[in-house]
């Protein structure tokens, strides 16, 4: 098969994951006892319930309902929100880019520091230095980020040193970009250092066990047995195929830092898809929850997607055929 | 690495069944004068030297702000020696209506522990059966079971579990969000061992001591139990000591966001809850105890899976 034809079928199943998902949520939060007409509070007696439901489509059929979201939804339609009164879509592009933007600083941070400590480890069996990275990333990978940051709010609020929870000052409202920017600068370290400090320890324990996997491997030896230091073996040929296991492993990280996203963004305010989700539920947000599940899913298709590609590129024995 | 993982299982089932015993107070008496109280350490030292392990109780200072001073005047012995009719002692502390933290932990842990004891049970059970069917008899079964494995596993797990258990009624009885909240679990955990197992049996199908057993007429359930069962022990204990944390956690963010169990059942996520307010949090610091409590878990898990190899981590 070729690199295209793997690609391809990858992006399919990444659609088809979509799919299933939003059409899965929306069935399901249907057939669910309860609506938004009784649960969000917004309609107290039975002929405004039934007028609610009227506006939302709730008393139609659900096949004819589904069909229609379905119609809606590839016009970027996603329906309305009743507890937001807004468009759904819009609700979403928003609150999605908040999570991106944590979920991309955490995961870019977690992997600037721990692919680099799991090749120190990795490469060093015995030693001090190695010992502690090793010793302290168990440590941090049990603090998961629904403690992390449980624990860093609290630190902050006694030290003061950093702003405790949401995503800006509301007081800063519309003071300039660059006030917007430095609030934000100001904002993001907490929330994301508990998403990231976990992710860094899982990226150190996975990355060294595959270079000390990779190291034991024939060709490594044999460069040595050329006369490249250990070093030089390390940089170009232990280190490249030890890539592969790691950024497999990338695809999965996605679900597990949409997770982790859910608990930091809830202990800490940060105004993102997991809290809007939880809001959508608790409400019985119909066509909110089904946004935000079919957003959730396109983040992890696109995350699967990106890794996919990533292996592709970093493994060249699976652009010689051998594409499963 | 397994029989530490056994040992793992083992402690904590420990703790889940003879934990409340432990208790020095019913868990759900409110001790009227003392709202957050402070945490009241054992000591062995006073002024005059070394003693039997003791506490100094506390008096209010201040009402308003709920403040606490220790009476260095006065000691008391551990609670679980005080005679009646003495000012109670908490040891790490009282909640916001007076409850004894420190009994509260104890007895939130059989349920949180228990949960996650039961959903790990049946995540593995499910796993092992739908794994070991996949492996051992390949085909489209293999191929369907693997296809809706790998869907399960890509889903942000705590996004299912949440609209799973936001589609029943909020208000349950206890149990029933028990056998709720198990039942969800397993659902999101089999996958993680279905893999792993499927991947043991299908390799181990063709060895000697299987076909052994199949040409003397052993039936394919016996095959898997005698035979196959016992290879995948050591996987199946791994994956134990890796879904008991994840669950634990499970339970506190759903009883943290409300969608678990009630406030009126103390388990380590309703005691959490405690904390979602900072200003709580900052000045009554122990409140999260139950977080520090869910760390020494996690640690214990991280400690023994690190002396094996790594799998993924399900939080």
């Amino acid at each position: 098969m070729s690199i295209g034809r793997y690609l391809l079928r990858r992006a399919l199943v990444a659609l088809l994951l979509v799919f299933v998902v939003s059409s899965g949520t929306l069935l399901l939060t249907r057939l669910a006892p309860g609506d938004s007409a009784t649960d969000a509070g917004l309609a107290s007696d039975p002929a405004q319930r039934a007028r609610l439901r009227g506006e939302l489509g709730l008393d139609r059929p659900l096949g004819a309902q589904y069909l229609d979201w379905l119609a809606g939804a590839l016009r970027f339609d996603l329906g309305w929100s009743v507890v937001f009164s807004r468009p759904v879509a819009d609700l979403l592009s928003e609150r999605a880019l908040n999570t991106a933007v944590l979920a991309s600083v955490a995961l870019v941070g977690a992997t600037a520091v721990g692919v680099p400590l799991g090749l120190y480890t990795g490469a060093h069996a015995s030693g001090f230095g190695p010992g502690l990275v090793r010793t302290l990333s168990v440590v941090i990978l049990s603090v998961p980020p629904l403690l992390g940051s449980l624990f860093f709010m609290l630190f902050a609020a006694r030290t003061g040193w950093l702003p405790v929870g949401g995503m800006t000052s509301s007081v800063l409202a519309d003071s300039g970009w660059m006030t917007w920017a430095i609030d934000l600068a100001r904002h993001i370290p907490l929330p994301a250092l508990a998403l990231a400090l976990p992710l860094a320890a899982t990226l150190e324990q996975l990355q060294s066990q595959a270079i000390r996997e990779s190291l034991r491997e024939p060709f490594v030896r044999a460069a040595q047995a050329r006369g490249l230091t250990f070093s030089q073996a390390l940089r170009h040929h232990a280190w490249r195929v030890s890539l592969a296991p790691v950024l497999g492993l990338y695809g999965l990280m996605i679900g597990s830092l949409f997770s982790g996203s859910f608990a930091v963004e809830v202990v800490t305010g940060w105004p993102g898809l997991g809290r809007l989700m939880f809001d959508a539920l608790r409400a019985r947000d119909l066509y909110l929850v089904t946004g935000c599940a079919a957003a959730g899913a396109c983040f992890i298709a696109l995350g699967t997607l990106t890794a996919d590609v990533m292996l592709v590129a970093a493994d060249p024995r699976r652009r010689m055929g051998d594409l499963r | 690495m397994t029989r530490r993982a056994a040992l793992f299982v083992l402690a904590l089932a420990a703790i889940a069944v003879f934990a409340p015993a432990l208790a020095p107070y019913d868990p759900a008496t409110a001790h009227r004068g003392y709202l957050s109280a402070p945490p009241m350490p054992p000591r062995i030292t006073d002024a005059s030297g070394w003693r039997a392990p003791f506490i100094y109780p506390v008096v209010l200072a201040d009402r308003l702000a709920q403040r606490y001073e220790e009476d260095r005047a006065r000691t008391q012995p551990l609670p679980w020696y005080a005679a009646d009719e003495v000012a109670p002692a908490f040891l790490i502390g009282a909640d916001s209506f007076g409850r004894d933290l420190l009994s509260r932990l104890l007895f939130g842990a059989r349920a949180t522990i228990g949960l996650s004891l039961a959903a790990t049970l049946v995540a593995l059970l499910l796993g092992t059966l739908i794994g070991g069917l996949a492996g051992y008899r390949g085909g489209w079964i293999d191929e369907a079971a693997m296809r809706l494995a790998d869907f399960v596993m890509v889903l942000p797990i705590i996004y299912v579990v949440l609209v799973l258990r936001a589609l029943l009624p909020l208000v349950l009885p206890a149990s029933v969000i028990f056998t709720l909240m198990t039942v969800i679990f397993a659902l999101v955990g089999w996958p993680f061992v279905a893999r792993g197992v499927r991947g043991i049996v299908s390799g181990e199908r063709t060895r000697d001591y299987v076909v052994a057993a199949r040409s003397l007429g052993a039936a394919g359930p016996r095959i898997f139990v005698r035979h196959l069962l016992p290879a995948c022990a050591g996987y199946l204990m791994a994956q134990a000591t890796l879904l008991l944390p994840a669950f634990i956690l499970a339970e506190a963010t759903l009883s943290y966001v409300g969608l678990g169990f009630p406030e009126s059942v103390p388990t380590w996520g309703t005691m959490l809850v405690e904390s979602a307010d900072v200003n709580v949090m900052t000045r009554f610091p122990w409140m999260l105890a139950p977080a520090v409590a869910i760390f020494f878990v996690v640690l214990s898990a991280n400690v023994i899976l690190r002396s094996g190899k790594i799998e993924r981590s399900l939080t």
